[in-house]
């Protein structure tokens, strides 16, 4: 492999690491704050995707539709939160996992009601439709760095969120505490809606940018969450660095072992996650 | 002539910029009650947390029997004799008080390959579950559900779990919280009888208590030891008066 | 007799006629429910009697069924009473090296690795060539069950299958119930109880859990290499998560900590699904209606409307 072959795929390891971290993170903020495990996430992310096929289709813009998406995805949350989630803070793991997975199951089902189940494309927008020059024979395509971009951005402001809020302080503390989190002088109904929905809006928005990359299919969803509880279990539960970390050791090992070893392809990143656990039963950053 | 079974150096835990227990020597005779006190924040659980070997230490030893015990777990620790008993009544509240016994025997032989004998008939660990309750004051209660008895009976359970382990150390982490009189005379009674048996470490806030059946008593404050002496000598010491000033002690 | 005795004799004498009443669609469906009701049981001691969540124990299932698979010769049928074992000792060996990664990790933490690991398995099975790939693999004969020439039942008919079935549904029923009752037994209650004070008690409970984990996971496998043996052919699609939450959700709805639990939920969830799927192409959404509705307002599961099958809890004052 020559340098410039794997200049391209480091970056696209990275493109894919920061992707998983976006999603990832909003797992890992719902369980650090609410104590709740989450399985539909992945299917916010899958309908993330969908609705940026719908809503550009409509709009013929991509960006209108992420913004837009975005939007909806927020709603989504609140509701979610509000009818379902709610409920689930003093039930048992047990309950959590059953009823987010009955979730999944109606998710995708309305997916294929509403929207069917083809794979879809979706166009790259028109200012991003070109390729950065590498050499004679190889390019790569701007708009994968614009993804990195965005990630990176929504990566800082989350630090900002983690390190310099009280809301931040709450979740850097692991706090699934509503008494804690009452004396901090803050509506702690609110706050739980609020970071929910910031979880959801992470995933769906990942999905929307990943769209015209990954495209649209129905299997995106279980895929995407399966791999973020990998980037969970070898970050450590609640680190949100841990998830940065891991989401990007993720990406490389699964790009290079791809590239170096195409029939282990899945199953790199499974044998990643073994090693780490018998390295560190808890994942690298657990909290003390 | 004085056996110390359980004596620690140093022993340090920092958590990080706070040192929860710092340069902690203690030591712990067999036959002898070694009571703890200090304020609250003293660091009186955590040592006892350090002892269980339900915390690490950060630095500092600890020797059992003249082995040291320092990297073993909790559980390698209870079974080798070092028994522990909680503040916060930590048993099992589904289970009648003489499962929650049997099942603490149990762990003295665990007879694991007999997975065809229901556990019920086998007698040595009944029996050593039964004479755990009627020490504790539990013999008429056994066949009660734990969570259905009263919060001193759940106290008693509590000790009475820890003796059907049949230790040689005791740990004891206020047995006598929220005890009515009468219980408190009962726990003190049944202290004084379990001393020449075993090496005991109290920690209690119940001055009245302590100084009935202590024979040696270490004062903490913020993690470190104050004074350690008879009780003669802590009840004079002026130093430990001054630590406990303000929290309504007649020491 | 109580009447808890009474139902389940009736049960019992209910299943043990029923090839006689019903067509052989219907042997073969129940015969299917038994299977999953193993398989049920299977999870309930880790999950109700151990108190570990594992959203993965279709991967022992898996592993017991291509097992089987892969053991079968081509032109020629298997020996049941080579093969059984071996897909249970596979299953277990399976299920101990994954315990030895996966046990230390508590709650939620558990719950992911599991079905990360059983994500492990199902991508091994689907994109390697070891089990055939997404196509999986067909068997042209059912296990023989002959020892030194003697075939004491043909398990190509259905109703033969059905009653080794059966009968190995009840020897892993009582199996388990014995197991619970003993020593070990109720060292893994007390695990669910009260893991921490277990351990302080000197219980060294990782190897407690890890052997319950494996035990699971053999039992598991059983099921598995039975339905492999009903189906004829096995494919990567048995070890997918779908599995994995089917049968937590079996036990959800049986309700937890009775072994009835497991073969009440089998039975539900299969009436559910044949129900459903009658009625709509896209059946899983009411089954995913259905598992919302559960969750939220029956958490103990049908076990609980009826009051008829109590917790069983050791120590119990009608405990029998």
């Amino acid at each position: 492999m020559d340098v410039y072959s794997f200049l391209i795929q480091l970056l696209n390891s990275v493109q894919y690491g920061l992707l998983l971290f976006l999603v990832a993170s909003g797992l890992t903020l719902i369980f650090g704050i609410m104590g709740i495990i989450n399985l539909a996430h992945g299917s916010f992310y899958m309908i993330g995707a969908y609705m940026a096929f719908s809503l550009a289709s409509l709009t013929g813009s991509l960006f209108v539709a992420i913004v837009l998406g975005t939007v909806l995805s927020v709603v989504l949350g609140v509701v979610l939160e509000w009818a379902l989630f709610s409920h689930l803070y003093k039930r048992d793991h047990l309950q959590q996992v059953l009823l987010t997975y009955g979730l999944i199951l109606v998710f995708e089902e309305l997916r294929s009601i509403i929207v069917g189940n083809d794979v879809h494309g979706v166009n790259v927008p028109d200012i991003l439709n070109w390729s950065l020059p590498l050499t004679d024979t190889l390019s790569y395509p701007v708009y994968r760095l614009f993804m990195s971009a965005v990630c990176v951005v929504l990566a800082a402001l989350l630090y900002v969120l983690i390190r310099r809020t009280r809301l931040g302080m709450m979740i850097r503390a692991g706090a699934s505490n509503r008494e804690m989190v009452q004396s901090l002088g803050l509506n702690i109904n609110l706050v739980y809606r609020l970071v929910f929905a910031l979880g959801v809006a992470l995933a769906a928005f990942a999905g929307m940018i990943a769209a015209p990359v990954s495209s649209v299919y129905p299997g995106m969803g279980t895929q995407v969450l399966i791999i973020c509880f990998v980037v969970v279990v070898i970050g450590g539960i609640g680190s949100i660095w841990g998830a940065l970390v891991a989401a990007l050791l993720i990406g490389l090992a699964d790009t290079f072992g791809k590239v170096l070893i195409p029939e282990a392809a899945g199953v790199t990143v499974y044998v990643l996650m073994a090693a780490i656990l018998l390295w560190r039963p808890e994942g690298l950053f657990r909290r003390v | 002539m004085s056996d110390a079974v359980l004596r620690t150096q140093g022993l340090s835990r920092r958590f990080g910029g706070l040192m929860a227990a710092s340069n902690v020597a203690i030591e712990l005779q067999r036959g002898k009650l070694h009571a703890l006190l200090g304020p609250n924040g003293a660091g009186k659980t955590t040592l006892i947390n350090l002892l269980s070997g339900e915390l690490r230490a950060s630095s500092g030893s600890i020797s059992y029997k003249g082995d040291d015990i320092t990297r073993c777990s909790a559980d390698r620790r209870s079974r080798i004799g070092i028994g522990r008993s909680y503040q916060k009544t930590n048993i099992f509240p589904a289970f009648t008080a003489f499962e929650n016994c049997r099942l603490a025997a149990q762990s003295r032989t665990p007879r694991v390959l007999h997975i065809f004998a229901d556990a019920i008939g086998y007698q040595p660990v009944c029996d050593a579950a039964r004479r755990a309750l009627e020490a504790a004051g539990l013999d008429g209660r056994a066949g009660q559900i734990a969570s259905a008895l009263s919060h001193g009976e759940q106290r008693q359970l509590e000790i009475a779990m820890v003796l059907a382990t049949a230790p040689d150390v005791l740990l004891l982490d206020e047995p006598l919280a929220g005890m009515g009189a009468e219980e408190v005379g009962r726990m003190v009674a049944l202290l004084q009888k379990l001393t020449p048996g075993h090496a005991i470490l109290l920690v209690e806030h119940d001055m009245d208590a302590v100084f009935a059946v202590a024979d040696v008593i270490t004062v903490m404050v913020d993690g470190q030891v104050l004074e350690s002496g008879p009780p003669a000598q802590i009840r004079s010491s002026a130093a430990v008066r001054q630590a406990y000033l303000g929290d309504g002690v007649d020491a | 007799m109580s009447r808890k005795r009474i139902s389940f004799a009736v049960a019992l004498a209910l299943l043990a006629l029923f090839p006689f009443a019903g067509a052989t669609f219907y042997t073969e469906l129940v015969t299917k429910v038994m299977i999953l009701a193993i398989f049920a049981m299977s999870l309930d001691l880790l999950v109700g009697y151990t108190g570990l969540v594992s959203f993965g124990h279709a991967a022992f299932f898996g592993i017991g069924a291509y097992t089987l698979g892969l053991v079968a010769p081509k032109y020629d049928a298997a020996n049941l009473w080579l093969t059984l074992p071996a897909a249970m000792l596979a299953a277990g060996l399976a299920a101990l090296v994954v315990g030895i990664f996966v046990v230390r990790a508590k709650g939620i933490y558990f719950i992911m690795v599991t079905l990360a690991f059983a994500q492990m398995f199902y991508f091994v099975f689907h994109d390697t060539k070891f089990g055939g790939g997404s196509d999986g693999i067909s068997m042209n004969f059912k296990p023989v069950a002959s020892i030194g020439g003697f075939t004491p039942f043909d398990l190509a008919s259905a109703t033969h299958l059905y009653y080794f079935v059966f009968a190995a549904m009840l020897l892993v029923f009582v199996f388990l119930r014995v197991l619970l009752r003993s020593a070990f037994g109720r060292a893994l209650q007390g695990i669910r109880s009260n893991e921490h004070r277990m351990r302080s008690l000197g219980f060294p409970v990782y190897l407690y859990k890890l052997a319950s984990f494996t035990l699971a996971g053999a039992l598991a496998g059983l099921a598995g290499y039975l339905s492999a043996m009903q189906f004829g052919f096995v494919n990567p699609e048995i070890i997918s998560w779908h599995e994995s939450g089917n049968v937590l959700l079996m036990l959800i709805l049986g309700g937890l900590g009775s072994l009835y639990g497991g073969v009440i939920g089998a039975f539900a969830f299969v009436a559910l699904q044949e129900l459903y799927q009658s009625v709509t192409t896209h059946w899983q959404l009411l089954l995913g209606a259905t598992i919302i509705l559960l969750v939220m307002f029956l958490p103990g599961g049908l076990a609980s409307i009826g009051g008829l099958f109590k917790r069983t809890l050791v120590g119990d004052a009608d405990d029998e």
